[in-house]
């Protein structure tokens, strides 16, 4: 029915039709790729490698620091402490997390909806 | 030509239940995180990001509608996990359930539910009789003045409503440093694996105080990481036998006989590319988000982002069998990646003869193989669809210049409807699909 089912040995076919039109379609990957570069010119070399792992390896991490903490409300005793910006660029030493910014999470005691 | 796919060319889907919420507000809490038929098919457990696992069980088949195999109706439901904050490495843990994997059948239902760093046995009891008769307490629950008992009765079990009750009886915790993202329980009934972006441990199930690593690919120099395990299945029959996938898109088969450590494998199963054909993309696409071995164990399949492959155990060099589940996204993956979709680990899974496959897409689109007949077929998860019995339409993505009428374009699917999550049942053809936070059930339409 459908053209879709191979039985190939490569993994980066284009289909028939893409084959026959000049090289910059031939090869779609390679002009996505391209398109990345030019709007983030700084992007390294190595997509698959080290920094994207140990991003996905410190999932989860949030810093706490007490001390911090406590020195920063001695310090500013009559101005609001300074609140975490969520954003993902933020430089761990320099931003210091107040209590609000921890996982006040308590367990669901909701029932979920699946089951209503 | 229209309807095709799924066992024989003759099958048509049709919906039957939806279950979950209809508003569009989705609560994160409510995002459906697994789903997994248990042995028999009876029972379809689900879990979500808020810790908590659904059970469903199916009707024993009516008389009157011979037409309709049962439905699924809620049996079950717990918490299982709650979030965690490990102040020691300041690190935040998830509630989110990653897997559940059912144990063989006993006289009780056992599952495994695990999060990120917990695994726990759960058993799902039924109570539907009750001791009544006791004459040694009051009837507030006071106990008798034993001076005022003169009489000996032996109390005696009555009916009751039927009570299911789901206890933990066993919490395997503190074994895992990175995330756990596959358990998976041996064909012996006594051992199971866990495995997290590093490594492997095998469990046996009545101990919850030691496990043993069998796998472990953390560098000396974490400079020097190169790859993550993504998935671990143990073999369907052989309890010595076990795989693994990565990130770089390899799967590495290994067999416990061989050494206590893992770490050498038997087979590794990688197929070749073309170094003209490599891109920034390459290596990201080629991660693998899933691996499940066939039911008869002669064959493995793996999900990587734009295709499903088969793969003979008998051949390591390439697969048998490629099947594209949405190749029109090869031009988008520059998009594709700054809104992280690039990264979106689907699933995928076997009917019970093994002769189709299935995966989810986007759009609420989900796809199916039938490796018999070569034919495939693209169909929905929508409230539109949702009337019940009513059959499936195939759905087609235009990927040229014209687009057909119901053909919808590829710059028109929805990303954040991604269905990756399914599950078949072991025994017939009904299949649940997990939208967000909606779980559909569908069925062969039977004449």
């Amino acid at each position: 029915m459908s053209g879709d089912n191979e039985e190939t040995q490569t993994a980066g076919e284009t289909s028939a039709d893409q084959r026959e039109v000049p090289d910059k379609v031939v090869n779609p990957e390679k002009s996505e790729e391209a398109k990345l570069k030019s709007k983030y010119p700084n992007l390294g070399n190595k997509p698959g490698g080290s920094d994207l792992l140990r991003k996905r390896l410190q999932k989860g991490q949030k810093y706490f620091d007490s001390g911090d903490y406590n020195m920063a409300k001695a310090k500013i005793k009559n101005k609001q402490l300074p609140t975490a910006a969520p954003e993902k660029t933020e430089i761990t030493g320099d931003h210091i997390p107040t209590l609000q910014d921890l996982p006040q999470r308590k367990p669901s005691l909701v029932a979920s909806k699946l089951a209503g | 030509m229209a309807g095709a796919g799924g066992g024989t060319s003759d099958v048509q889907w049709c919906f039957s239940q939806v279950k979950g919420a209809i508003d569009d507000d989705v609560a994160e809490a409510d995002i459906i995180s697994t789903v997994e038929f248990n042995h028999s098919g009876e029972l379809l457990a689900t879990g979500d990001k808020g810790g908590r696992v659904v059970i469903f069980q199916q009707e024993p088949e009516s008389k009157n509608q011979p037409q309709c195999r049962g439905e699924y109706n809620v049996y079950s439901t717990f918490q299982s996990h709650e979030p965690e904050f490990d102040y020691l490495k300041s690190l935040e843990i998830e509630e989110k359930i990653n897997k559940i994997r059912w144990l063989p059948q006993n006289a009780a239902q056992f599952l495994l539910s695990t999060n990120d760093k917990t695994i726990k046995l759960w058993k799902i009891s039924e109570r539907d009789k009750r001791p009544e008769g006791y004459n040694l307490k009051e009837e507030d629950g006071r106990y008798r003045d034993l001076n005022t008992v003169t009489t000996l009765r032996v109390p005696i079990f009555r009916p009751m409503d039927l009570m299911v009750e789901a206890s933990p009886r066993r919490v395997f915790a503190n074994a895992h440093t990175y995330h756990i993202n596959s358990i998976s329980v041996n064909s012996d009934c006594e051992t199971y694996l866990s495995a997290d972006d590093l490594r492997i441990n095998l469990w046996n199930l009545e101990i919850t105080d030691r496990s043993f690593n069998i796998v472990d690919i953390k560098p000396a120099n974490m400079e020097e990481l190169t790859e993550v395990i993504t998935a671990a299945e143990f073999h369907p029959n052989q309890c010595n036998t076990f795989v693994y996938s990565s990130s770089k898109g390899t799967i590495r088969l290994c067999d416990m006989r061989a050494s206590a450590l893992c770490d050498k494998h038997a087979k590794q199963f990688e197929e070749p590319e073309d170094p003209n054909n490599r891109s920034f993309f390459s290596e990201i696409i080629s991660s693998i988000s899933d691996v499940k071995f066939s039911h008869s164990g002669r064959y493995m399949m793996t999900r990587d982002y734009l295709s499903v492959k088969i793969w003979d155990l008998n051949m390591e060099s390439r697969p048998v069998e490629t099947y594209q589940v949405h190749e029109y996204l090869r031009s988008k993956l520059c998009s594709l990646y700054e809104n992280d979709c690039i990264f979106d680990k689907f699933e995928c899974c076997w009917n019970g003869n093994d002769s189709v496959v299935m995966t989810g897409s986007y759009n609420n689109f989900f796809r199916m193989f039938d490796r018999v007949y070569r034919q495939d077929v693209t169909l929905e998860a929508s409230r539109e669809n949702s009337k019940p019995r009513s059959v499936l339409k195939p759905r087609k993505v235009s990927t040229g210049g014209k687009r057909k009428k119901d053909e919808i374009s590829v710059d028109s699917l929805d990303f954040n409807k991604k269905i990756l999550h399914t599950a078949w049942h072991p025994l017939d053809n009904i299949i649940a699909v997990a939208t967000t936070n909606n779980l559909y059930i569908f069925q062969e339409k039977l004449n």
